[in-house]
């Protein structure tokens, strides 16, 4: 009897296992999603715009990824290297990556070594315009050891070795595939860059640039039970506030992405209880950035150029102004008027990951006009004719400029309502964005070129490493003629020490050390008035309730687990 | 007429270059840059390499020149070789118009949103003219009736109420509150049997209906103060004394007479309403050429802006040219030789 049992329970085990996979993997029919930025380009080296980058990300996937909670996870590798199971060489200069052996192309082949490598030297070829070259930086080598293994090695110590194939902004291409696309020729693969072959949950099906993309199932996703959804269409086109309104109140669609909208229009919508507003906070701040060069029209040629320090600003050199500028400011007015769940207040340059996050700056979390008004009395700065504050003949008067749009500007309004409380005057000025983040140096409107007191954007970095972000505020990055206006350093602010703690940032590993010095250069750039941290905002995102497994990520696409994605009733 | 239908397109090529020349400069000396919608996590140096590989560091002219051959000599003889399926000396090797943001060819692109841009405009201009002209005959033939003034009434509300509205308004009724119709066009929707037909019919009603109120406004306007001035000719009075009836009046004596304005004004109206279209494209993402010229002006995708910009400047040519030579074969009263 037991030994007929056996054999039977197995059949029934198998029979209900095939039963429940077939019901698992594409029952949930078509996931519709809504980008107001239509992707244009499948191929995200070629592209860089995060509309694209997430398009892709459902296709072609990195080694690493990070989950929500910015903790980094195996993907298209067996394990994360590191120093303990010796994936990351004792001298720094090199890691080995283990590729995970039961990944498969869409197309078939197998997923190898080869084609990790292939990736760098695409990426790495300079007349290719490879978005993601920066990820590069120390990079000497990228070799095939075997047909499961890859070895980066560095021209220098790296304590943070994960810059190159982690998250979406680096996927492994298929070399069969891109191998005639290197360097002059990869925009001219249209076919390519439209439709990569994959190791994804899904692969792309159409591709109409700028308008669509549908996806349809993987066959040959290494999970047999995933991904839920048979199909995929992410609809793109429009503006923020209708695609709100598509999945909240309409719900024909069980996805937005990137929804900026007033905070009181989304809890309006929410209200008709087709779907919620999530937030997820990773990096970004948005931040006055306080020049420390003089942009005094008069000086011609060297306005807004740093000089070797002799053309510094006539007042927001002096660190008194800069902490008075931003004790004064009441950010939980700017939150609430622009941001809503969206936003948090905060004082510092790097509010995340948490154990990079410094308590320092906190005095400025509250409004103090009266603390305010005596840091500029004591400095000397005082109260003149209609109630300007100056000293020796330079009055407080700020030229405060922003890119277009409403959420900025109201916020400049109430800023300079807020500075007028301390003797300050404001003069409002708003820039088209692609004017304002557009590179032409012809232009005297570009945030680098920086003809203004000071400016308002947002910025954060990717992944949760802060070394390359923090290194972008030392004296070798400060933009000017001689480099073209191309350069990190914004606020032209030029500290030996800070400059000093980025280099020992650069070669100190462990995780407590190096939030340590992020933490130093972080309160010494609020401290010496680099820039004025106003508020961590959050990516904020709508999803139908009937969409389950979603796990808003702001360290990664948020379609970073599309496979887990199902629907509920 | 022929003599005269040659020399006027001769005379378009001059034109047609000088705008070409106009678009491209203006669209090139316009601030603005390609990877400023990029993430300020891309540093400025991979920026600066990104803008090379597009071309960007050549002198103005030489782009000009490349633009010109790549669109007026390659883009022809590549349609030539996709129509006929031959080859033209080395087609591998020569290069499109392309998009920096899809690095793809242009016109291929243009070619992808041609139909959705020609059923939408085409029916709602067919809609149009089909309401139109009743509506402005009925109201000139009764001057200052309760039609007329109601008439009147709509169509300045459809000659002055932009597009955007009219549409946002139509989206919050039909599909908010209603819930009858989509709000946003299913592009990728095929129609296959009845009930697809039926879901193509309900797609493309609201932005048919945004846009022919605005074209029909225009048109019924003019075909109104058309016949308003042929009903007072003499040969209406003289057709009347005749004792022919009414509708033969109107419909023979009348209409044909005062058509031939409203039909030149119908030619010179549709580059107008591919113009219209932008916006209304935009409004029920309907991915039409308006639609990724929107999209290419955010983008500071240039390629794609200045070559559909000079497509639409080539559509305003030519049904001006239509317009004329229609007006020469309607009318026998005109001669061009």
């Amino acid at each position: 009897m037991t030994r007929l049992r056996t054999p039977i329970l197995t059949a029934l085990a198998i029979v209900t296992l095939a039963v429940a996979a077939a019901a698992e993997r594409g029952a949930d029919g078509e996931l519709r999603m809504l980008y107001w930025q239509a992707p244009s380009i499948l191929n995200p080296y070629l592209s860089g715009g995060t509309k694209d980058i997430h398009a892709a990300s459902l296709v072609i996937e990195p080694l690493a990824r990070y989950d929500e909670n910015g903790d980094m996870v195996a993907w298209l590798a067996a394990e994360i290297p590191t120093l303990d199971n010796g994936g990351v060489a004792r001298d720094l200069k090199s890691i080995t990556w283990k590729l995970r052996d039961d990944v498969v192309w869409a197309d078939g082949t197998p997923f190898t070594a080869e084609d990790v490598a292939f990736t760098a030297a695409y990426c790495l070829d300079p007349s290719g315009g490879c978005a993601s070259l920066a990820s590069f930086q120390g990079v000497d080598a990228v070799e095939a050891v075997d047909d499961h293994t890859v070895r980066i090695s560095f021209d220098v110590p790296m304590p943070f070795p994960y810059a190159a194939f982690v998250g979406s902004v680096m996927p492994i291409l298929q070399q069969r595939q891109f191998e005639n696309c290197m360097g002059a020729r990869a925009p001219e693969c249209t076919e390519e860059n439209f439709a990569p072959v994959g190791t994804g949950p899904f692969k792309v099906d159409e591709f109409r640039p700028n308008d669509v993309v549908r996806y349809v199932v993987n066959e040959r996703y290494r999970d047999p039970d995933k991904p839920a959804f048979s199909s995929v269409l992410l609809k793109g086109g429009g503006d923020a506030v209708s695609a709100a309104r598509a999945v909240l109140v309409t719900g024909e669609f069980d996805y937005g992405w990137n929804l900026q909208v007033e905070p009181e229009i989304l809890q309006d919508m929410e209200q008709a209880g087709k779907g919620e507003v999530v937030t997820a906070f990773g990096t970004l701040v948005e931040r006055l950035v306080i020049n420390k060069t003089n942009p005094d029209p008069k000086l011609g040629d060297t306005r807004s150029t740093y000089q070797d320090g002799a053309n510094p600003h006539p007042f927001l050199s002096d660190p008194a102004v800069t902490r008075a500028l931003s004790l004064a400011i009441d950010r939980d007015i700017l939150v609430e008027a622009g941001y809503g769940s969206a936003g948090q207040v905060t004082c510092n340059a790097l509010p995340a990951p948490a154990v990079y996050a410094s308590t320092a700056n906190d005095w400025c979390l509250t409004q103090d006009i009266e603390f305010a008004n005596r840091v500029l009395d004591d400095a000397g700065w005082e109260r003149g004719r209609g109630g300007i504050r100056e000293r020796d003949g330079v009055k407080l008067s700020i030229l405060y400029q922003t890119s277009t749009n409403s959420v900025r500007q109201g916020t400049q309004a109430l800023i300079k309502q807020m500075w007028s409380e301390i003797g300050v005057e404001t003069e409002l000025r708003n820039i088209n964005a692609s004017v304002f983040f557009g590179s032409d140096p012809a232009s005297p409107d570009t945030y680098q070129k920086f003809y203004a007191d000071i400016q308002m954007y947002t910025n954060n970095f990717d992944g949760t490493d802060p070394q390359a972000y923090m290194a972008g505020w030392v004296c070798d990055k400060i933009p000017g003629p001689e480099n073209q206006w191309n350069g990190s350093n914004i606020s032209r602010y030029c500290n030996p020490v800070y400059d000093a703690l980025a280099a020992e940032f650069a070669e100190t590993g462990g995780i407590e050390r190096r939030a340590a010095i992020a933490k130093r250069m972080n309160d010494l750039l609020v401290a010496d008035g680099a820039m004025i941290p106003l508020i961590h905002r959050g990516e904020v995102a709508a999803r139908s309730l009937t969409l389950g497994g979603m796990r808003h990520n702001a360290w990664d696409a948020t379609l970073w687990n599309v496979h887990e994605w199902h629907r509920i009733e | 007429m022929l003599r005269y239908a040659i020399r006027r397109l001769l005379f378009a090529i001059p034109t047609l270059l000088a705008i070409s020349f106009a678009v491209f400069a203006l669209l090139d000396l316009a601030p603005g840059d390609p990877t400023a919608q990029l993430p300020l996590t891309i540093p400025p140096e991979t920026r600066e390499l990104i803008r090379q590989s597009l071309g960007l560091g050549q002198p103005f002219p030489v782009r000009y020149v490349r633009w010109l051959e790549q669109f007026l000599a390659n883009e022809p003889l590549n349609l030539a070789e996709v129509l006929f399926g031959i080859e033209i000396g080395d087609s591998a090797g020569r290069l499109r118009v392309s998009s920096w943001a899809t690095r793809s060819p242009v016109v291929d692109l243009i070619a992808q949103r041609l139909p959705q841009t020609m059923t939408v405009v085409g029916v709602s201009y067919l809609v149009a003219i089909l309401i139109a002209v009743p509506v402005g005959v009925f109201s000139a033939y009764r001057q200052y009736s309760v039609f007329d003034q109601v008439g009147t009434f709509i169509t300045m509300i459809g000659f002055s109420v932009p597009t955007f509205f009219t549409g946002t308004v139509l989206i919050v009724i039909f599909s908010g509150a209603l819930g009858w119709l989509p709000s946003i066009y299913d592009t990728t929707h095929r129609v296959t049997d009845l009930a697809s037909f039926g879901y193509q019919l309900k797609q493309m009603a609201m932005p048919v209906m945004v846009l022919a109120l605005f074209s029909a406004a225009q048109i019924s306007r003019f075909t109104r103060s058309a016949v308003l001035d042929t009903l007072h000719q003499e040969y209406v009075r003289t057709a009347r004394a005749k004792g022919l009836s009414e509708p033969l009046v109107l419909l023979v004596h009348v209409l044909r007479n005062s058509l031939l304005p409203v039909v030149t004004v119908i030619a010179l109206g549709i580059p107008t309403t591919f113009a219209g279209a932008i916006i209304t494209e935009q409004i029920f993402r309907i991915n039409g050429v308006g639609a990724l010229l929107i999209g290419a002006i955010e983008g500071a995708d240039i390629p794609t802006v200045q070559t559909v910009t000079f497509i639409f400047a080539g559509l305003i040519v030519f049904f001006n040219l239509v317009a004329d030579l229609l007006y020469g074969m309607l009318d026998p009263r005109i001669r061009y030789d």
